[in-house]
């Protein structure tokens, strides 16, 4: 057992941009990241940040300018390492013409499965995505985010022990984003390895064990989330069951009113929600959501540059 | 080795559910049929007729559906990007390449066998209606067996233009594939004047160029024996044989150069 399931070692990728005289752009500058068997690492960064690079330089999809990537001890690209990974491309596309179920049996035959074992396998994993309604569909008739699941599930196909998932969430529903969340906790439970990028903050949140943040192709922060010390900025609440006088009486000023009695609350950091809910309660208001505003990666990014000593890395 | 024949099925598949292959298979099959009409206006030929018309209608829509879905079908992954989770299964890029190549093939030879059964079909119902006389006059019998011989080397001929529809789409877009395929067919049947091309110049410079694109450019002409086989002139085994070795020695070094290209590409 190699003591990694992943390991990036200053990991460089130029791509030539410009079409008469090309010059390269640095897209991916010397990162160099670990990931323990049995870890799930949220591969953190804005728009442009390098994530989708980094994946493609570990499926060896395109080739890196400098530096090594490393999957279970093997070079990235070599077959015995690709029998025991799975992949979710950015934005997923299959082949029209094809029903899911064809396209994860066609998957399982190239992993050396049966044409029974195949088909059993798909049918499995479709339901597991929700979409064993579908599966006799050809896939032109897909939504986008029917994709993303197809995704998900042709990236289980062969039972892999390490998950690359880029931005599993995007295209979801919100149900589907909570059946990702599972299933990904669900993957953890069963003690795979999962490298998940997203430029979503919660989703991290949610499901790592650690965090490691790109921006602008340079990995400016490693650790455990609630070490990186994101600051919260405040929350936002949303309450149903009240008119605007109660809120008054709270000292809540800061109230949208949307449709049917609910109201977005946006609390500042010296009103922690702790005490305000009990409060609420006792007015007869319900809580409808909570959820904590962050400083968004950029500005986190931002503030590292300005004030490095402030965060944890 | 295991997954090329995964890949080729594969292939097949996606080309069989194809509508613009329906259709070109579907024309071509009428055309055939079609023939026999014409036939019927120009009596006394009219064998020669339909043979000539029907194996003319299966190479220009082989060469079709060999250039269109050659390119299409790597092309195509590369540029919708399904080749991304395709490669990330234990699938070596140049078990890629060969296993859509196989593909292509299988449904080439497919499509060439509906064809000649419709040809083979026709060529039997006129001969089946034809009275004992008129059945004499033809130079070859309707349903002459050496046809299968210009089948075949139209077959071979398909399987070339295919590794060269493969060899292009391997690191260019679909447009610029078709364009230059098709440029080199056509190239490909004038080829042999370029031989002959010292006598014509005065230049050392032109005529040596001439020489080099004679023995680099793919040599089309030699496929074609449809004038031999349909005034019943013999074609021999030999000439069969080094004509195929010539098409096996070339779509060989194209896919070793498609392999090649397509294992060092970057797929951003
Ligand atoms: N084929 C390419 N040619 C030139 N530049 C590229 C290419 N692909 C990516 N880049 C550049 O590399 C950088 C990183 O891109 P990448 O797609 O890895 O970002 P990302 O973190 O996945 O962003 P997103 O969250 O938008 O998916 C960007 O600046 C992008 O412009
Ligand atoms: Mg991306």
């Amino acid at each position: 057992m190699p003591r990694y399931a992943i390991r990036l070692q200053e990991l460089t990728k130029d791509f030539p941009v410009g079409f008469w005289r090309p010059r390269p752009v640095r897209a991916l500058d010397g990162v160099s990241l670990e990931v323990e068997p049995g870890e799930v690492l949220g591969f953190l960064g804005p728009n442009g940040a390098g994530k989708t690079t980094t994946l493609k330089l570990l499926m060896q999809l395109i080739y890196p300018t400098s530096g090594r990537a490393e999957i279970l001890g093997r070079p990235a690209g070599d077959v015995e390492a690709r029998r025991r990974l799975g992949y979710l491309p950015e934005q997923p596309y299959f082949y029209d013409n094809l029903t899911a179920e064809e396209l994860l049996v066609y998957f399982g035959r190239l992993f050396g499965l049966s044409a029974h074992d195949a088909r059993s396998r798909a049918a499995t994993l479709l339901d597991r995505v929700g979409l064993g309604a579908a599966r006799r569909w050809q896939l032109r008739k897909y939504s986008k985010g029917m994709l993303q699941r197809v995704g998900i599930a042709q990236a289980l196909v062969n039972d892999p022990e390490v998950l690359f998932l880029d931005e599993p969430m995007s295209g979801l529903d919100p149900v589907g984003r909570r059946d990702t969340r599972e299933l990904i906790r669900a993957l953890k439970h069963e003690g795979r390895t999962v490298f998940f990028s997203s430029h979503i903050l919660s989703d991290a949140e949610a499901l790592c064990s650690r965090v490691a943040i790109l921006v602008k192709g340079r990995l400016v922060a490693t650790g455990r989330l609630a070490d990186l010390a994101f600051e919260i900025l405040g929350w936002e609440l949303i309450v149903t069951g009240t008119d605007d006088g109660i809120l008054t009486v709270l000292g809540l000023d800061a109230v949208t009113t949307v449709a049917d009695g609910r109201f977005v609350i946006n609390l500042p950091v010296d009103r922690p929600p702790d005490q305000l809910l009990p409060e609420l309660g006792r007015h007869g208001l319900r809580v409808v959501s909570l959820t904590p505003r962050h400083e968004s990666l950029e500005e986190f990014f931002m503030r590292l540059v300005e004030h490095p000593q402030e965060t944890a890395s | 080795m295991a997954v090329i024949p995964q890949i080729a099925l594969q292939v097949f598949r996606e080309s069989v559910r194809d509508k613009v292959l329906y259709n070109l298979v579907l024309f071509a099959v009428m055309l055939i049929a079609a023939s026999y009409l014409i036939g019927q206006l120009t009596a006394g030929q009219d064998v020669k007729i339909i043979k000539d018309l029907g194996l003319g209608a299966t190479q220009v829509f082989g060469l079709f559906i060999a250039v269109f879905i050659g390119i299409g079908l790597v092309s195509k992954e590369v540029e919708r990007r399904s080749i991304y989770s395709l490669l990330a299964k234990p699938v070596r890029r140049y078990e890629l390449v060969l296993g859509k190549y196989a593909g292509l093939v299988l449904t080439l030879a497919v499509n060439i066998a509906v064809m000649a059964v419709a040809l083979y079909a026709v060529l039997g119902y006129m001969a089946w209606v034809e009275t004992e006389e008129f059945r004499q006059s033809w130079e070859a019998p309707a349903t002459d067996p050496a046809m299968l011989l210009a089948i075949f080397l139209i077959f071979a001929q398909l399987m070339l233009v295919t590794a060269i529809a493969l060899f292009f789409s391997t690191f260019l877009g679909p447009i610029l594939s078709a364009m230059l395929t098709f440029g080199l067919i056509v190239v490909g049947h004038f080829n042999a004047d370029l031989r002959n091309f010292e006598n014509v110049v005065d230049s050392r410079a032109a005529a040596y160029l001439a020489k080099v694109l004679y023995y680099v450019l793919p040599n089309l002409a030699p496929f074609d024996v449809k004038a031999e086989v349909v005034h019943a002139q013999p074609v021999s085994l030999g000439y069969v044989a080094l004509t195929t070795g010539y098409a096996v020695t070339y779509i060989g070094a194209l896919l070793l150069a498609a392999m090649f290209i397509f294992a060092r590409r970057d797929f951003k």
